[in-house]
């Protein structure tokens, strides 16, 4: 991952900001410049609830190189109380435990890493949020 | 003075037991225990690192303080698991937690002791005026080396610190560090694990720094043991804090709810200050808390602390310290950790 | 706007061809074009091609193919629109003849993936690589996801999604060029390793090598070339948000849906006209979105229409008689024209064992990504 490249998205993967539109109210993550609904430019900054419900998942077996000893680990597809999507994994859940319809949290997570010399990149994953038996 | 504004503090979920580390190396478990007094430890998923706990614990932090982010002009990190060699975890963490970018952030190492270390300078920082709110964390998630002793007890954890002057949660009474060269225990740069001096860890090291900064500070505040309500040190193992806690002169009682290795494990520069969170997690107003770290290389930080009236209606903002030991969690096998751990060689 | 047909074919047999190089592909497939057409010069060459570049490290595939075909000198371009590349070649080569502007223009796909490349890698560049690529997605779970939001919106059982797979490997059996050319039962489906929860190996089509191509000129020409030419009589495209999380429905795919219904429009047709069609079945639940976007089947009953033997040969609308991406293979940028291939086959009375009766009116639909881009062509026997 360039640098660069990692540093833009920045506030969209630590601070989960988001863009509301001024026209319609529609609110897309990550930000963009025109509104995917409107098509009005220009959008404020609004931070993501830390927070969601399972809109679909999966459990990626084949996984990238990069995620082959993480494999295999849950995605899902979440949809926050503002109504904007986001694809993350699904950390500390049991097996077949992840479901659509399901509570999660939105915690601060290492994504990945170029190697053993290149950089750290951060971002958020979903946790359930169901009391748990041990 | 100043003191604690807010506090917060994470600990991952999965877990893994002195018995299943024990079966592994072909070691007598109850004797593990026995000798440790340590049931199961933390440990971190491969996702989980010294920047994620600490941006966790300082988001709690952030919310029992309930002030905005950008007011706080400087953020310290103490770990001897920072993630880059070189590149600071702070900024990571600043950028997370939506401070900056008019912050003072620098990262600090000092074995188990960096964590005291960072809030002791978050505290004069705020002190001295240069800003009006400060965090000092300690967080890590630091190796043991295979079939060695400390593998029962490196963990993964960490306790963030706001400190201000007003609306002060716990207010600061007075801060003391005692300071030696005394090489217990070490890592070299290169090297995947730490190496230590087995005894000589103990008496020399652990007890001389941590019987030195208590006695230095009861004596410079005044105060003796009975007038505390808590204490809490530095818990390499099981056994330790309770021995130091005994020959100052404190009960079983006052130690006993920052004792929370035998379940957490060492979370190094987490370790006191996880165990101060869980203690200003149920004190009330007016306890009087007493603070011991120990890093090895060696030194010690003591704080004295007192609970104030606002600290009971703040607490419940955050998870507490005994929800994340007690509640969802993960038991892995010995294969499993080693895997998260990264123990099992791939190629680049 | 012109009348357009097609007057020649020729592919490369799909699989693991190890003695072919990418630019050996293009011109297998395109000699045998040429050769199928009696035609022996070009006025414009279309290589569709989703990534020369990350396979092989070969971009610029334009000029590299018209040269290599001994044709250095024709105008010729790469078009690519991930998995959608092959069709999106046809679309711009028929816009090219009908507008006039050419006449005998060669409409290709071509992708090498077994030079060693990390295929994973690769493919997951079509999806969008900031939102969900970034957070260790692959392409199998992309269709994953949208296999369980079919699954809890309309009932869809796994063994609904594995009646494709078996119906493909069915008729694949029957095609010579197909990768795999043997039949497959429902249990091995449904016990095949796991590749992204629900998905198992034999819902994925395979990692292909292969070329394609197909020579077009104008309808009023197509008897100095064929006494067999097959009329294009339409061509619908349609993209949609690129993330899953950016679509309405998960389950639905939108541009397949518009590209139809663009399609459909400019033929003056509908669905219940259709013969014959090869549909994108990168996954087998795929091909089950596909039939429902296409209004070949209601929203939701694509699974039981399946199992119902609705699609196979001999049924009410055949799909996928060349054996599908799953049977026949998926070298990416040449699928799409191998679809085209397939009709043409059908139209044409060439079949073989795969014939469809009476095949008059034929459809390809070829899609990129997760569903992002849509290419639907309509063919008509004259």
């Amino acid at each position: 991952m360039p640098s660069p490249r990692y540093w833009r998205e920045i506030p969209a993967r630590y601070r989960l900001e988001a863009g509301r539109c001024p026209g319609c109210e529609k609110v897309v993550y990550p930000a963009r410049r025109v509104c995917p609904g409107c098509g009005h430019e220009g959008m404020d900054t609004v931070p993501l609830s830390r927070r969601g419900r399972v809109v679909t998942c999966t459990t990626i077996h084949v996984a990238p190189t990069e995620f082959q000893m993480e494999a295999p680990y849950p995605m899902a597809l979440i949809e926050t109380p503002e109504g904007a999507r986001l694809m993350v994994q699904v950390a500390d859940s049991a097996p077949n435990e992840v479901q659509p319809g399901m509570e999660v949290a939105l915690e601060f997570r290492r994504i990945r890493r170029e190697g053993r010399a290149g950089i750290l990149c951060y971002g958020h994953k979903a946790v359930p949020v169901q009391k748990a038996t041990s | 003075m100043a003191g604690i504004v807010g506090y917060g503090a994470f600990i991952p979920r999965n877990r893994i037991k002195s018995e299943e580390i024990a079966r592994q190396w072909g070691k007598d478990p109850a004797a593990i225990k026995r000798g440790l007094l340590l049931e199961e430890k933390s440990v971190p998923g491969i996702d989980e690192d010294t920047i994620t706990i600490s941006v966790e614990a300082g988001r709690a932090a952030i919310e029992r303080a309930g002030i905005d982010p950008r007011l706080i002009g400087a953020l310290y990190i103490g770990s001897e698991s920072h993630p880059y060699a070189v590149k600071p975890s702070g900024t990571v963490v600043v950028e997370a937690l939506g401070i900056g970018p008019d912050v003072h952030v620098a990262d600090f190492e000092f074995a188990c002791k960096a964590g005291t270390e960072a809030m002791f300078v978050a505290l004069s920082v705020v002190e001295s005026g240069r800003a009006r709110f400060a965090m000092g964390i300690g967080a890590d998630t630091s190796q043991g080396a295979p079939n060695d002793a400390l593998e029962f007890s490196a963990s993964a954890g960490g306790a963030a610190y706001l400190f201000g002057k007003d609306h002060l949660l716990a207010d600061v009474l007075e801060t003391y560090s005692f300071t030696s060269d005394t090489p217990d225990f070490w890592r070299r740069e290169g090297q995947f694990y730490p190496r230590h001096g087995g005894r000589f860890t103990g008496e020399p090291a652990y007890f001389r720094h941590v019987t030195s900064a208590t006695r230095a500070i009861l004596e410079r505040t005044g105060l003796k043991p009975p007038d505390f309500r808590y204490a809490v040190f530095h818990m390499p193992n099981g056994k330790f804090p309770l021995a130091a806690g005994k020959e100052l002169g404190f009960t079983k009682q006052q130690l006993e709810t920052g004792w929370i290795v035998n379940t957490m494990g060492n979370t190094y520069s987490g370790s006191s200050p996880t165990g101060l969170a869980a203690v200003l997690d149920e004190a009330a107003p007016d306890d009087l808390i007493l603070i011991t770290s120990f890093g090895s290389g060696a030194g010690s930080d003591s704080f004295v602390l007192r609970a104030t009236k606002l600290l009971p209606e703040r607490r419940g903002r955050a998870p507490t310290v005994r929800s994340m030991l007690d509640g969802r969690r993960r038991y892995l096998t010995y294969g499993e950790y080693a895997s998260y751990r990264e123990k099992i060689l791939v190629n680049d | 706007m012109r009348e357009v047909a097609i007057v020649g074919a020729g592919m490369t047999p799909f699989g693991e061809l190890w003695h072919s190089s990418l630019r050996d592909l293009f011109v297998e497939a395109a000699l045998g074009a040429l050769r199928d057409a009696g035609a022996d010069r070009l006025d414009a060459i279309y290589v569709g091609n989703m990534s020369g570049g990350q396979f092989v490290g070969q971009e610029h595939l334009g000029p590299l193919m018209a040269d290599h075909l001994g044709m250095a000198g024709v105008p010729s371009m790469r078009v690519e629109s991930a998995c959608a590349s092959g069709g999106a070649a046809l679309r711009a080569a028929y816009f090219e003849v009908a507008s006039g502007a050419s006449d005998l223009v060669l409409a290709s796909g071509v992708e090498k993936m077994n030079d060693g490349a990390d295929v994973t890698a690769v493919l997951a560049s079509a999806a969008d690589q900031e939102s969900e690529v970034y957070h260790g997605v692959t392409f199998p779970g992309l269709y994953a996801l949208i296999a369980r939001a079919h699954m809890e919106a309309h009932g869809t059982t796994i063994e609904d999604i594995s009646a494709v797979s078996v119906k493909n490997h069915r008729h694949g059996a029957l095609n010579p060029k197909a990768q795999f050319r043997g039949e497959v039962t429902l249990e091995q489906v449904m016990t095949s390793s796991l590749v992204a929860d629900p998905l198992r190996l034999l819902h994925c089509s395979p990692v292909s090598d292969g070329g394609a191509a197909v020579l077009l000129c104008p309808l009023d020409r197509a008897r100095e070339f064929t006494d067999r030419p097959i009329r294009i009589r339409a061509s619908g495209m349609a993209t949609s948000a690129m993330a899953l999380a950016d679509r309405k429905d998960p389950a639905f795919l939108d541009a397949v849906s518009l590209s139809a219904t663009r399609a459909y429009q400019m033929a003056g047709l509908g669905p219940q006209d259709i013969h014959v069609a090869e549909v994108h079945d990168c996954f087998a639940i795929a091909e089950l979105c596909v039939l429902e976007a296409l209004c070949f089947t209601e929203r939701g009953r694509a699974g039981q229409a399946t199992r119902a033997g609705e699609t196979a040969l001999g049924g009410r609308i055949p799909v996928n008689t060349s054996g599908g991406l799953k049977s026949k293979g998926h070298p990416v940028g040449a699928t799409g024209v191998a679809q085209v291939i397939e009709i043409v086959e059908q139209l044409r009375g060439d079949a073989g064992d795969r014939q469809v009766k009476n095949a008059r009116v034929g459809l390809t639909q070829n899609m990129g990504g997760s569903g992002a881009s849509s290419v639907v062509h309509i063919f008509e026997r004259v």
